[in-house]
């Protein structure tokens, strides 16, 4: 497949000047500890004082958009197993213990298998993608995420001819998490499986150049950057190939409203209110929503003859 | 009012507090209406009304104008049930607040949120169900307020004033549907002010049903056998 680049990126800012200060800036600090999995491991998982990821590379994917301040990306979630108010992920997320992890690859594979944490940051180089993430209520961010490919992850269970959907399972623990059947838990999500191998679908472990904190899916998420941000599932533990398309989470809750694909789409409104703009987070007035959230030249492709209103 | 006028040297007590205090706690009142909007003015200047700050305002004005308006339908119950007439005078006050906590609703509605792009407003009040209904809400709010002056409620008349003014169950019932229908899936908090809502309204229902059996059981003996219609005044 041609993946051309986006369109608001010239060569030139491909590496800007402050990601190579990043980037020495983390090399540094790698260097003078143990860079990788057992770092990952040993560390406690609270605060940012350090970089606790293994190295990683700027991406030609990256936006040079003005980056959303971590602050407000931090502290305005929506993770409802925690709390439905934008403030509560933040607060009760904590709870979550995200070490040890792992995550089941599973269903029509040739070769399923459970992968640990450790050895998922290790299947490809890690890299900063900064993504705009939009979501279905008409916010956004521009988010500079770090993570591999989903790609790389589904070859190395070498999905079937028969596999046509990948599921997301993401985790649920009723002790620390809400038990109001807001939503059907475990929050499940789904991408048509040429969706899931696009070079673009990131498996985020890292934002800001640290480990993802709980309230951002911690310690590994999907990213859709072209879908509304539900679609993004936080805190995976299980992905699922399989044969039908999956039945998600709010797709179960308002069929409606939240359809499998939710590609971002101004012309399609939510049937309570318009996407035609949305606001991005440390911005009054509101901007102009983009097809495909601005990645229309990467993905319009797998659309091609689909009707996008019925196919919302 | 007027046996309380006869009792004259009454001993101010918390049913009949002099009319000092009745000022203070108008006064006190009409501080605490004001105090969220201190609070999000101070916020916005210091920036920490979180991420989104439109929205912080938008929902704490709607909150406020739903809990206002329930509020002020919870007078006439609470004076019922404490006895406290006085409760009363404050019910003009918390009902032309909620309206002007719905005004600024409105207003960073149209401003800070849409900034004044009539042709998306037109679009959500007229596609938007719970746009529609929150519009209708403060529609009906306006002539309450335009009539709750003495001067109006003479020129209407104290019957036709308070059948006007009985919109306000209408207008709760509105603002809860519009609440109910914003949310995206979690409706436990509209829920909690239809509950309210309802509580308000069926006290309300109650009390008129016993009051009707009241004046059946005392017109029955005249009204038997003529066939004529009981006239149920409310009281
Ligand atoms: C012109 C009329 C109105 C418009 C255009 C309007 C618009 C809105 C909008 C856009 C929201 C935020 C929706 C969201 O975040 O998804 C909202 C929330 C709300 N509005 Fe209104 N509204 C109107 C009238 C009213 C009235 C009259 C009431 C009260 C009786 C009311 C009560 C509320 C409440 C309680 C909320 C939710 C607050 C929360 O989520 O905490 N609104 N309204």
């Amino acid at each position: 497949m041609l993946i051309k680049r986006p369109t608001d990126i010239s060569p030139s800012e491909i590496t800007p000047r402050s990601l190579f200060e990043q980037r020495r800036h983390f090399l540094l600090g790698a260097s003078s500890a143990l860079a990788g999995a057992a770092l990952w491991a040993a560390l406690p998982r609270s605060g940012h004082a350090a970089s606790r990821l293994p190295a990683y590379a700027p991406s030609p994917f990256s936006t040079s958009e003005e980056k959303t301040p971590l602050k407000a990306v931090t502290t305005y979630n929506n993770f409802y197993e925690f709390g439905t108010d934008k403030s509560d992920p933040a607060e009760n997320a904590g709870k979550m213990s995200v070490q040890p992890w792992t995550v089941r690859v599973e269903g029509l594979a040739g070769k399923p298998r459970t992968f640990g944490i450790e050895e998922l940051l290790k299947l490809a180089p890690l890299e900063e993608r900064i993504y705009r993430l939009r979501c279905v209520e008409g916010w956004s961010m521009v988010i500079p995420w770090v993570g591999l490919p989903l790609a790389a992850l589904l070859k190395q269970v070498e999905p079937l001819g028969s596999a046509k959907y990948v599921e997301f399972v993401t985790h649920y623990d009723p002790a620390i998490m809400l038990r109001r059947p807001v939503l059907s838990w475990p929050y499940v999500e789904g991408l048509r499986l040429d969706e899931a191998l696009h070079p673009l679908t990131l498996l985020a472990v890292g934002l800001y150049g640290d480990v993802l904190p709980n309230q951002n899916g911690a310690p590994v998420r999907l990213v859709v950057p072209w879908k509304y941000g539900f679609k993004s599932a936080k805190s995976i533990v299980a992905i699922r190939l399989v044969e039908k398309q999956p039945r998600t989470s709010w797709n179960r809750a308002a069929a409606d409203e939240y359809g499998f694909y939710s590609n971002v789409n101004p012309e399609v409104a939510h049937p309570r209110w318009s996407q035609a703009t949305e606001r991005r987070i440390g911005e009054l007035r509101k901007r102009p929503t983009l097809m495909f959230n601005g990645y229309g030249e990467q993905v319009a492709g797998l659309y091609q003859g689909m009707d996008l209103k019925a196919n919302y | 009012m007027a046996s309380i006028e006869r009792e004259k040297p009454l001993k101010p007590s918390l049913r009949t507090p002099p009319a000092a205090a009745i000022t203070a706690i108008k006064l006190l009142v009409f501080l605490l209406c004001l105090l969220p909007a201190l609070q999000l003015l101070l916020g916005w200047q210091a920036d920490t009304l979180g991420a989104n700050p439109v929205e912080t305002i938008t929902h704490a004005s709607g909150t406020w104008t739903l809990r206002l308006l329930l509020i002020t339908l919870a007078v006439t119950p609470l004076r019922r049930l404490t006895g406290l007439h006085w409760l009363l005078r404050l019910r003009r006050m918390l009902g032309l607040f909620a309206f002007a906590w719905g005004l600024a609703h409105f207003a960073t509605y149209l401003w800070l949120d849409q900034f004044f792009d009539w042709a998306a407003i037109a679009a959500d009040i007229l596609k938007r169900p719970f746009i529609t209904v929150g519009f209708a809400a403060l529609v009906l709010m306006l002539p309450l307020a335009l009539t709750s002056n003495r001067l109006a409620v003479r020129r209407l008349g104290g019957r036709r004033w308070q059948a006007l003014h009985r919109s306000t169950y209408a207008i709760a019932i509105l603002g809860v549907v519009h609440f109910w229908w914003l949310v995206k899936a979690d409706v436990l908090e509209p829920a909690i002010y239809a509950l309210v809502l309802a509580a308000l309204l069926g006290m309300r229902a109650w009390w008129r049903e016993l009051e009707r059996r009241r004046q059946l059981a005392a017109a029955v003996p005249q009204a038997r056998g003529n066939g004529r219609v009981v006239r149920i005044v409310p009281k």
